[in-house]
C-alpha cells in the first residue's frame, strides 16, 4: 500500500474534526480548547505540507513554517491569558466562563 | 366720555384684572392682586351705572360696536363686538354691581385663604365672560361667553380642590351644562341653517318671513322656528338649572359662598332667561317652544320650592330658592312677558345676592356650620346680618302695601309675572292659567321657606353652644399645632381641613375672655350687604315703570319684541282676589312659618322627625339624583367600561402598542437567550455557518 495524498488529507481532516469537537464538546477546561486550536493548526500544516510535496511547490512548506511560528506565539499568549484568568477567578472551567451572556 | 369707549372699558377692565391677578398674582402678592381686581371691578360698576343712567334717563341710543373679526368662513360671519341695548344695559349693571360687591365681600370672607390671587382672578375672569355673553351681537360670541362663564363656574365650584366633594360638584356642574350646551349648539346650527347668518340684527327682521317654514325629519314636519327655539331653550335649561338639568345647582354650593352669590344666584344662572328674552323675536313665533318654556319654568318653580322647604343646609335652601325664582322668570318669558322676566331677573339679582352673602356672614360667624338646626337666636349677635337678611326675605317674598303700590323689590316683579300669567290665560292660553296657579301656590311656598330660614337662624332658642363654637375653633388650632411649625394658623388650618376659611379665629379660639360667641363680620363684608339691601328695597320701586310700566317702550327701545297679539303686560281687569292672590299667599306662608318656627318652636323638627312620605320625597329632592345615578351615570359608566375595557384595552391596545411591545419583547427574549456566553456555543454556530457557506459555495460552484 502506498501512502498517497488522500491519506495525508484524511489524517488532516480527522485531526481537524477532533480539534473542532474538542472546542465545543469539551465542558471542562480552557487548556483543552487551546490544545484543540493547536490540533486544528496542525491539521492545516499537514494539508499545506502534503500539497506542497504533491505539487512540488516549496511555498506550502514555507507557509507551514510561518503557521508554526504564529501557533507558538499564539500558544504563549493564550497560556499567559489563561494564567491571569486563573489568577482572577481561581478556576478555568469552561462552564463558568459565560460573562458574555446576554 | 363717549359711550363706546365707556363700554369698552367696562368689558375689558375685568379681563385686565383677571390676567394681572392670575398671571402675576404670586409676584405682586395677595393685597395688590385683590386691590387691582376689586378696583377695576368697582370702576366697571361705576361706568356701568353711568351707561345705565344715560340709557334710562339720558336718551342713549342702542348701538353695536365691532372690535375684531372672529370667524369669517364663507357666509358664516362672526365678530367680537359689543351690543348695547335695553337688555344688555340692564345686565351690565346687574353683573358689574354684584360682581364688584362680591369682590369686596371676598376681602373679608376669603381673608384666611392661601390662594387669594387665584380666587380673585377667577372671579374677574367670570365677570369678563359674563360681560362678553351679555354684549354679544351674534350667536358665536354668545356661545363664547356661555362657555366662558361655565368654565369660571367650574373653576370656582372646585376652588377648594382638595375637598373631594367640591371636585365632584364642579365636574357635575360641567357635565350637566354640557348636556344643555349640546342643545344650545344644535339650536345655533338650526338658526344658521334656517337664516344663513348668526347675527342677531340680521336674523330678527327675517323671522316673520320664515315663520311658516317647516323641516321634514323622521317622517314629521317640524316647525323650524319652534324647533330652533326648543333646542336653544335646552341650553337655557342647563345654564339656568331648570327641571331635568337642575341637579348641578344645589351641589354647586360646595364652592365658596361669594361664588354662590355671584355666579349661582345673581348672574350666570340668569343667562338662560336673558337669552330667551334676547331672542324674543324668535320665541314670539314659536308657540310650542313657549309652551315648553312655561311648563318647564312652572315645574321647576314648584319642584325647587317644595325641596327648599325641607332642606337644612342654609346655602342649599337658598340655592333651591334661586332655582325656583328662575322658574318664575321662565314662566314670565314663556307667556310672553319678557319684560317682567327681565325685571324679576334684575330685582332677584339684588335680593338673592343679598341672601347668599348674608348666609355667608352667618356661616362665617358660626365657624362654618351650615346646618340651620344648629343655629337659632342669632339676631342679637349679628344685628347687621339679621337686618339685611330680613330685608332680603321681605324682598323675595314680595311683601308690599297693595293700595299705594309701595313695596320691596319682589312685590313688583313677582306679582307682575303672576299677573301676566293670568292675563295670558284669560287671553286663551291654557298654559297661562297653569302658570298662574303654580305661580300663586309657589309664592306661598317661597314665603314659607324664606321665612323659615330667617326664623330658624335668627330667632328662637339658640341651638348652638359656646362649647360648639370653641370646639370648632379649637379643633383647627389643634390641627395646626399638631403639625408643629405652621407659622400662619388660619392658613395651615385651612389646608388641613380645606374648608371654608376661618378669618376670625384668632380673635376667639384661644383668647378665653369668656365664652365664645358669634361675631359680626368685618366691614368689607357688611358694606356689600348694606348696599345690596338698598337694591333689594328700592330696585322694584324705582324701576317698575321703566321695565314693565308705561315707560317700557322708551326703556327697552325695541330690544324686546312682542307680537301684535301679545298684550299680557298691559293694564288688565282682573278680579281683586286674583290681583291680590300672590300677596295673600305670601302672607299666609309667612304666618305658617311664624307658627311653626316661632310660636310653636320645635314643631318643625317634630314634623320632620315623623318622616311622612311627602317629607321624604321632598327631602330627597324628588329622588332625582338617585334616578340619574341609576340611569345616566350608571349607563354612561357601563358604556365607558365597554369602550374602555373592550374597545380600547383589548382591541386598540391589544393590537397596537401592547401587541407590538409584546412581540418585540418576546423576540428580544429569544435573541438574548441565544447569547449564552459559552465559548463552545459560539464556536458551534461558527462551524454551522462555515458548513453552510461551504455547502452553498460547492453547490454554486458545481452548477
Amino acid at each position: 500500500m502506498t501512502i498517497g495524498l488522500a491519506h495525508y488529507l484524511a489524517v488532516a481532516a480527522i485531526l481537524f474534526t477532533i480539534g473542532v469537537f474538542g472546542i465545543f464538546v469539551n465542558r471542562k477546561n480552557i487548556i483543552v480548547i487551546l490544545m484543540s486550536v493547536e490540533l486544528i493548526l496542525l491539521a492545516v500544516n499537514i494539508n499545506l505540507v502534503a500539497f506542497s510535496v504533491y505539487l512540488h511547490n516549496v511555498v506550502g512548506q514555507i507557509f507551514a513554517m510561518f503557521v508554526l511560528t504564529v501557533a507558538a506565539a499564539e500558544a504563549a499568549v493564550g497560556l499567559a491569558i489563561l494564567v491571569t484568568f486563573f489568577r482572577n477567578r481561581g478556576d478555568i472551567s469552561v462552564d463558568d466562563a459565560s460573562m458574555m451572556k446576554g | 366720555m363717549d359711550p363706546k369707549s365707556l363700554v369698552t372699558v367696562i368689558l375689558f377692565a375685568p379681563l385686565v384684572g383677571a390676567l394681572t391677578a392670575g398671571l402675576f398674582g404670586r409676584r405682586i402678592g395677595d393685597t395688590v392682586s385683590m386691590a387691582v381686581t376689586t378696583g377695576l371691578l368697582l370702576l366697571a360698576a361705576i361706568l356701568s351705572w353711568t351707561v345705565f343712567v344715560n340709557w334710562t334717563w339720558g336718551g342713549l341710543e342702542p348701538f353695536t360696536l365691532s372690535y375684531l373679526p372672529f370667524i369669517h368662513v364663507g357666509g358664516f360671519v362672526s365678530n367680537w363686538s359689543f351690543r348695547l341695548d335695553g337688555l344688555s344695559a340692564v345686565m351690565l349693571v346687574v353683573v358689574t354691581s354684584v360682581s364688584s360687591l362680591v369682590h369686596l365681600y371676598s376681602w373679608g370672607y376669603m381673608a384666611a385663604d392661601d390662594s387669594k390671587p387665584r380666587f380673585f382672578a377667577y372671579l374677574s375672569l367670570f365677570t369678563f365672560a359674563m360681560l362678553a355673553l351679555i354684549s354679544a351681537a351674534d350667536f358665536m360670541q354668545l356661545f363664547f361667553g356661555w362657555e366662558g362663564v361655565g368654565l369660571a363656574s367650574y373653576l370656582l365650584i372646585g376652588f377648594w380642590y382638595k375637598k373631594p366633594s367640591a371636585n365632584a360638584a364642579s365636574i357635575k356642574a360641567f357635565v350637566v351644562n354640557r348636556v344643555g350646551d349640546f342643545g344650545f349648539a344644535l339650536g345655533i346650527m338650526t338658526v344658521f341653517w334656517a337664516f344663513g347668518t348668526i347675527q342677531f340684527a340680521e336674523i330678527f327682521p327675517q323671522v316673520a318671513g320664515h315663520a311658516a317654514r317647516t323641516w321634514a325629519f323622521a317622517g314629521q314636519n317640524w316647525k323650524l322656528i319652534d324647533l330652533a327655539c326648543a333646542l336653544l331653550f335646552v341650553g337655557a335649561m342647563g345654564k339656568s338649572a331648570q327641571f331635568f338639568l337642575h341637579t348641578w345647582l344645589p351641589d354647586a354650593m360646595e364652592g365658596p359662598t361669594p361664588v354662590s352669590a355671584l355666579i349661582h344666584a345673581a348672574t350666570m344662572v340668569t343667562a338662560g332667561v336673558y337669552m330667551v328674552c334676547l331672542l324674543s323675536p324668535l320665541f314670539e313665533y314659536a308657540p310650542t317652544a313657549k309652551h315648553i318654556v312655561v311648563f318647564v319654568g312652572a315645574i321647576t318653580a314648584l319642584f325647587a320650592a317644595t325641596v327648599g322647604m325641607t332642606q337644612n343646609d342654609i346655602k342649599r335652601v337658598i340655592a333651591y330658592s334661586t332655582c325656583s325664582q328662575l322658574g318664575y322668570m321662565f314662566m314670565a318669558a314663556g307667556v310672553g312677558a319678557y319684560q317682567a322676566g327681565m325685571f324679576h331677573l334684575f330685582t332677584h339679582a339684588f335680593f338673592k345676592a343679598l341672601l347668599f352673602l348674608g348666609a355667608g356672614s352667618v356661616i362665617h360667624a358660626m365657624a362654618h356650620e351650615q346646618d340651620m338646626r344648629r343655629y337659632g337666636g342669632l339676631a342679637k349677635y349679628l344685628p347687621v346680618t339679621f337686618a339685611v337678611m330680613t330685608i332680603g326675605t321681605i324682598a323675595i317674598t314680595g311683601l308690599g302695601i297693595p293700595g299705594v303700590e309701595l313695596g320691596f323689590a319682589g312685590f313688583y316683579s313677582k306679582d307682575s309675572i303672576i299677573h301676566a300669567a293670568y292675563s295670558a290665560g284669560a287671553a286663551g292660553d291654557p298654559m297661562g292659567y297653569f302658570a298662574f296657579v303654580i305661580g300663586v301656590f309657589v309664592a306661598g311656598l317661597t314665603a314659607f321657606y324664606s321665612w323659615r330660614v330667617a326664623f330658624f337662624t335668627f330667632n328662637g332658642k339658640a341651638r348652638w353652644t359656646s362649647e360648639d363654637l370653641e370646639h370648632h375653633w379649637h379643633n383647627r388650632d389643634h390641627d395646626t399645632h399638631g403639625h408643629g411649625h405652621a407659622s400662619d394658623h388660619a392658613t395651615a388650618a385651612q389646608i388641613e381641613t380645606h374648608d371654608e376659611p376661618l378669618e376670625a379665629h384668632d380673635d376667639h379660639g384661644h383668647g378665653h375672655h369668656g365664652p365664645a360667641l358669634p361675631h359680626e363680620s368685618p366691614w368689607t363684608m357688611r358694606l356689600p350687604l348694606i348696599l345690596l339691601s338698598l337694591g333689594a328695597i328700592f330696585a322694584g320701586l324705582a324701576f317698575t315703570k321703566k321695565f314693565i310700566g308705561e315707560e317700557q317702550h322708551e326703556f327697552w327701545k325695541g330690544a324686546i319684541f312682542t307680537a301684535a297679539n301679545n298684550h299680557v303686560l298691559g293694564e288688565h281687569h282682573m278680579p281683586l282676589l286674583i290681583e291680590q292672590a300672590p300677596l295673600i299667599v305670601s302672607v299666609l306662608g309667612l304666618l305658617v312659618a311664624a307658627y311653626v318656627y316661632l310660636a310653636r318652636e320645635g314643631l318643625g323638627a317634630r314634623l320632620a322627625a315623623r318622616r311622612g312620605p311627602l317629607y321624604v320625597f321632598f327631602y330627597n329632592k324628588w329622588f332625582f339624583d338617585e334616578l340619574y345615578e341609576a340611569t345616566f351615570v350608571r349607563g354612561a359608566k357601563l358604556l365607558g367600561d365597554l369602550f374602555w375595557k373592550g374597545g380600547d384595552q383589548k382591541i386598540i391596545d391589544g393590537l397596537g402598542p401592547d401587541g407590538v411591545s409584546a412581540v418585540s419583547y418576546a423576540l428580544g427574549r429569544g435573541g438574548s437567550r441565544l447569547q449564552t456566553g459559552y465559548l463552545y456555543h459560539y464556536a458551534f454556530v461558527m462551524l454551522l455557518g462555515v458548513a453552510g457557506l461551504l455547502t452553498y459555495a460547492l453547490w454554486a460552484w458545481a452548477r
